[in-house]
């Protein structure tokens, strides 16, 4: 199988997650995703689950990891584009991801990251 | 016992059709004299018209006795088809199967004219004819329920749909009002809906009002509160708002809680909150007069 | 009454996946909504890795059924692993033997309609999803 595409824009990085995930794929994806965002100094990180038709409690716990994996190196993660159906059943699994920001889509993701991005630059500026 | 394909049921008929349609027509008409509303003479003619050009050739080629064999496929699909009109024009069950069952007299008024002379042949021709209208006849009752059925069900989805409108406030912002009592079904009902327009408008901000929701137990809240969270997975804020005192006051003692959704006492102060949120401002503007 | 019914092995994650895509078809087929697909795609990822995981994998048994002008789908996964001794403590919140968070069996539970558990230590354990349209 295809490991899962890694596009690097800017400063950011997103990750379109394709429709059908077996296990192994979202496993490969959290090891590279690590790795680039050290790499390439990456701000921020997009998960896009558009086209994704089923996140159960292991993708659940998957995703969670890599935003949390990837706050712990400095940068940020959002998760956007989920889709109702699959809002509503993740609900009914428990799996609100409450910690981890989420954005409609990648357009108001991408604005989301650049005000966060700008958001730590001032922090950064007012300590000096 | 007459077999099935030496009948002369078909033959008799196509002898007498004209005057087995009038009369059965005048049959129909009788008793359907209260229902001229719903259908009219003219049509009534057509559809009986009709039913015996097909009723003939499937006695001529199928068995009488056997309405499930293909020769009488079309008869079958031709009742089906009257059927659910009918279900969907508002006749009853029984005005429905008076289609079949009032060609019973004009049918048996031919045989006895043509068969009088041989008592036996008669009476068997008069069973064979019986159990076969009888059939055709269960068979529109039961085409029939299935028809109401299928509009009972579609009723109660349009119900649901038109109980949870779905209104665009402002620009990225949506409002649901809520009425009545919430249970499970609806809630996810409207769950959907609120998911759904949150993406066609790509709207940031999403208020429930529960104005006119009468008791807010538990489960409601816990409803209430997945769809906020279902919206927080998508990237949308929920803020319920019109919880009433006395709902306020109840949910407390019940220890029934919000967590940590915004919560307001009205649609306006939400509506307030959410303009905060999409940096949004209401101005008053200076007169100039 | 079951219509038709298709016996699917359950011994990889392809497996799995194919168990997926087979009752995601039948479902669009008879108009599930997407939500009601996906409620039960997920509760089968969900009890099939159960299966695959700690069950050391198994069958799944697919039915459409027809009851009443209803139609429906029944997924009937089954495994021969050590199977499970306290049902009802399985069935809670937050229990989990494996490494998962817990939310499997009780998950998976809420999102179908009519949830039916049958096991025993040491016998397996068969576990029977009904939805209706």
């Amino acid at each position: 199988m295809n490991p899962i595409p890694l596009f690097h824009i800017g400063d950011f990085l997103l990750v379109s997650i394709p429709e059908d995930l077996s296990d192994s794929m979202v496993t490969r994806l959290q090891d590279s995703l690590s790795r680039k965002v050290i790499k390439l100094q990456i701000k921020g990180v997009l998960l896009d689950l558009s086209s994704v038709t089923i996140v159960d409690s292991f993708i659940g716990r998957m995703l969670g990891n890599m935003a949390s994996i990837t706050a712990m190196l400095g940068a940020e993660a959002i998760i956007v584009g989920i889709q109702p159906a699959i809002a509503i059943t993740m609900i009914e699994l428990g799996l609100g991801l409450n910690n981890i920001k989420t954005a409609l889509n990648v357009d108001q993701g991408v604005i989301m990251l650049q005000i966060l991005a700008a958001d730590k630059a001032i922090d950064y500026v007012s300590k000096q | 016992m007459i077999i099935d394909n030496i009948s002369r049921i078909a033959d008799i008929i196509t002898r007498h059709q004209e005057s087995i349609l009038n009369d059965w027509l005048h049959e129909q008409l009788v008793a359907l004299s209260a229902r001229q509303d719903l259908i009219s003479e003219s049509n009534l003619r057509l559809q009986s018209t009709e039913l015996l050009s097909l009723f003939v050739p499937a006695c001529n080629t199928g068995s009488l006795s056997d309405i499930t064999q293909p020769e009488w496929a079309f008869v079958l699909d031709f009742l089906n088809k009257i059927s659910s009109s009918r279900a969907i024009l508002g006749f009853s069950p029984s005005e429905t199967a008076t289609f079949i069952f009032s060609l019973k007299q004009p049918l048996f008024d031919c045989l006895r004219q043509e068969l009088n002379s041989d008592a036996e042949v008669l009476v068997d021709e008069l069973w064979i004819a019986t159990v076969l209208l009888d059939k055709l006849g269960l068979y529109t009752t039961e085409v029939f329920q299935k028809s109401r059925e299928e509009i009972i069900r579609r009723q109660q989805r349009d119900m649901l749909e038109l109980s949870t409108p779905v209104v665009k406030l402002w620009d990225g912002i949506l409002a649901v009002p809520l009425i009545g009592t919430l249970d499970s079904i609806r809630t996810q009902v409207v769950m959907e809906t609120l998911l759904q327009s949150i993406v066609d408008t790509g709207s940031h901000i999403a208020i429930l009002d529960i104005t006119g929701v009468p008791i807010v137990d538990t489960m409601i809240a816990q409803n209430l509160l997945k769809t906020v969270a279902a919206a927080r997975l998508m990237g949308s804020e929920c803020i319920i708002c019109g919880i009433r005192p006395q709902i306020a006051q109840t949910m407390v003692h019940l220890g029934v809680a919000f967590g940590d959704v915004v919560t307001k006492a009205t649609l306006s102060d939400a509506l307030a909150y959410a303009f905060r949120r999409i940096n949004r401002a209401v101005i008053q503007q200076v007169a100039h007069d | 009454m079951s219509v038709s019914s298709k016996v699917l092995p359950m011994r990889t994650e392809e497996d799995l996946m194919i168990v997926r895509q087979t009752v995601k078809a039948w479902m669009i087929e008879q108009e599930f909504s997407l939500l009601e697909q996906t409620k039960l795609v997920t509760a089968i990822s969900e009890i099939g890795r159960n299966a695959l995981v700690y069950g050391g994998g198994g069958s799944a048994l697919l039915e459409q059924l027809l009851e009443n002008c209803r139609v429906g789908i029944r997924v009937t996964i089954e495994d021969q692993g050590p199977g499970i001794a306290d049902i009802e403590q399985a069935l809670q919140d937050a229990y989990s033997t494996g490494n998962g968070l817990g939310f499997g069996l009780s998950g998976a539970k809420r999102l179908v309609m009519d949830f039916d558990i049958c096991s025993k230590p040491g016998q397996g354990t068969r576990i029977k999803m009904t939805v209706w349209n």
